[in-house]
């Protein structure tokens, strides 16, 4: 099993809706984030080319959080998510430090925090919020080893890139351009 | 041109707009764990190599400053911590892959070594002291015998304290600017060259501090063509790290560093221990200080531009 999400950067509208899904579902302290919205403008008007972008953990394969975790808190479950148990997290901040994607905080009750994929939802047969909450429907999660699961489906039909894969962390994270 | 912006509004603390998540704790441990870690190889091979009673300061006085600084500098990563009571999950786990684990072990190993050491080297602080108890004279007795093995272990693992400081940074390939080998053996030459400023500082025996002064020279030597060796390294790799190390040349860390780390922690008292040894007379605490200084001014700065230097996508 291998769980990846797809980003549709054509179809995103930069609206923030997963952003506040996801706040409101894992009940993130005000003021942080767990996932984010990055929008890319190239060119000089008025030729200009836009790329909106819904970002969140990657959920490497590689990860370089879960090697540098001195006490195994960052860890990986079934599906490849990576989790942080926040009763083995010291708040020791190295894992913070050693994602290139800047997708990790600090807590404010001191254990790290991130996204988890929803884990709790996905267990139960359902999506993540923020793809359940999507009101263009750009985002596409499943079972890269399930070839009818909706991220095998469309990243089989579309050209898509990874973030930063030249750092070596073989992120789960696609995106359709 | 091309703009790249996060337009949902985050600002995690510690984390945006550019990462601060290690602020002076870090490098200040890493200072003293490399002062300690350069105290204790220093005892230890002199000791091995028969020569206590030519460097006896070296050998006997200066480990004294060792436990001190390892129990300051392991106040200060306790400091750090965000989740403190949760501390002890470090010595729960054995996790190879990560240089935290590794130095947390290696911590746990040489602190109580330096406490014996220092506890066989009493009379030389203190004339009179005695042990008083029975079991305690019977366990320096004890340490006394095997004092040669505890000299071995506490020079394999004050190499390995001296390294990892800097390991622990090089193993971040998300910071281009920490992702580089030679940070290791650049904090180990840095940790020997303060601790041999700290026998300098120390010793009241004329031959002894010339024989420290030539060696913190040696280490400034390896320390300046480290440092040249890192630059070329990084001018010569991707853009990730020709950006990094264009901080310290013509960026914002170029002042700091090259007044700092390079003319007053190394040229400087390279070329007064120079002059000492040429048989001018310069009071050795100058140099001694300048050297801790520099080594001090190195890790921060190291820290806290690695911290600014990042992958842009």
């Amino acid at each position: 099993m291998r769980y990846a999400m797809a980003v549709d950067t054509r179809k995103c509208v930069g609206c923030s809706d997963c952003v506040v899904a996801c706040q409101t579902e894992n009940n993130v302290p005000i003021g942080y984030c767990r996932d984010w919205v990055v929008e890319v403008t190239d060119g000089t008007y008025p030729q200009l080319e836009m790329e909106i972008r819904s970002e969140r953990c990657n959920h490497c394969a590689n990860a370089p959080c879960v090697r540098c975790c001195p006490t195994g808190a960052s860890h990986i479950v079934e599906g490849g998510i990576v989790l942080v148990d926040s009763t083995q997290c010291i708040g020791c901040g190295a894992c913070i430090a050693s994602c290139p994607y800047d997708a990790r905080f600090p807590h404010p009750k001191g254990y790290v925090d991130k996204c988890t994929f929803c884990e709790h939802r996905i267990k139960n047969g359902m999506s993540p919020s923020c793809v359940e909450v999507c009101p263009t429907k750009c985002l596409y999660f499943g079972d890269l080893d399930d070839p009818s699961s909706n991220a095998s489906v469309v990243l089989k039909k579309r050209k898509y890139k990874t973030l930063i894969p030249e750092a070596g962390t073989d992120p789960q994270l696609y995106f359709l351009i | 041109m091309k703009e790249e912006i996060i337009v949902s509004g985050r600002m995690n603390p510690m984390v945006d707009p550019n990462l601060q998540i290690w602020h002076w704790q870090i490098p200040l441990y890493l200072f003293l764990g490399g002062m300690a870690a350069g105290i204790l190889c220093i005892a230890a091979v002199y000791f091995i190599r028969g020569r206590e009673n030519d460097y006896r300061t070296a050998v006997r006085l200066t480990p004294f400053l060792a436990p001190v600084l390892l129990v300051l500098g392991l106040l200060a990563l306790f400091f750090d911590l965000r989740h403190k009571l949760y501390f002890w999950q470090l010595y729960t786990n054995i996790r190879l892959q990560s240089p935290m684990s590794w130095g947390a072990w290696t911590l746990m190993v040489i602190t109580p070594v330096s406490f014996i050491w220092c506890a066989l080297h009493m009379q030389d602080l203190f004339p009179n002291w005695d042990w008083k108890y029975k079991w305690l004279k019977a366990l320096e007795s004890f340490f006394n015998k095997y004092k040669k093995t505890l000299a071995w272990i506490m020079l394999i693992y004050g190499i390995i304290l001296g390294i990892y400081t800097g390991i622990l940074l090089s193993a971040f390939n998300a910071r281009p600017l920490w992702n580089t080998s030679i940070l290791g053996p650049l904090f180990l030459a840095s940790g020997i060259s303060a601790g041999a400023a700290a026998t300098l500082l120390l010793s009241k025996n004329i031959e002894e501090r010339r024989q420290f002064a030539r060696i913190d020279l040696i280490m400034i030597g390896i320390e300046l063509f480290l440092i040249v060796h890192m630059f070329m390294g990084f001018l010569a790799s991707t853009q990730v790290q020709i950006d990094a190390v264009r901080m310290f040349l013509g960026g914002q860390y170029t002042a700091s560093f090259w007044v700092f780390v390079i003319f007053l922690g190394l040229l400087i008292p390279a070329l007064l221990e120079i002059m000492e040894l040429k048989k001018y007379h310069i009071p050795a605490i100058i140099p001694a200080v300048m050297v801790l200084f520099g080594s001090l001014m190195l890790r921060f700065i190291i820290v806290y531009a690695g911290q600014m230097s990042r992958w842009l996508y």
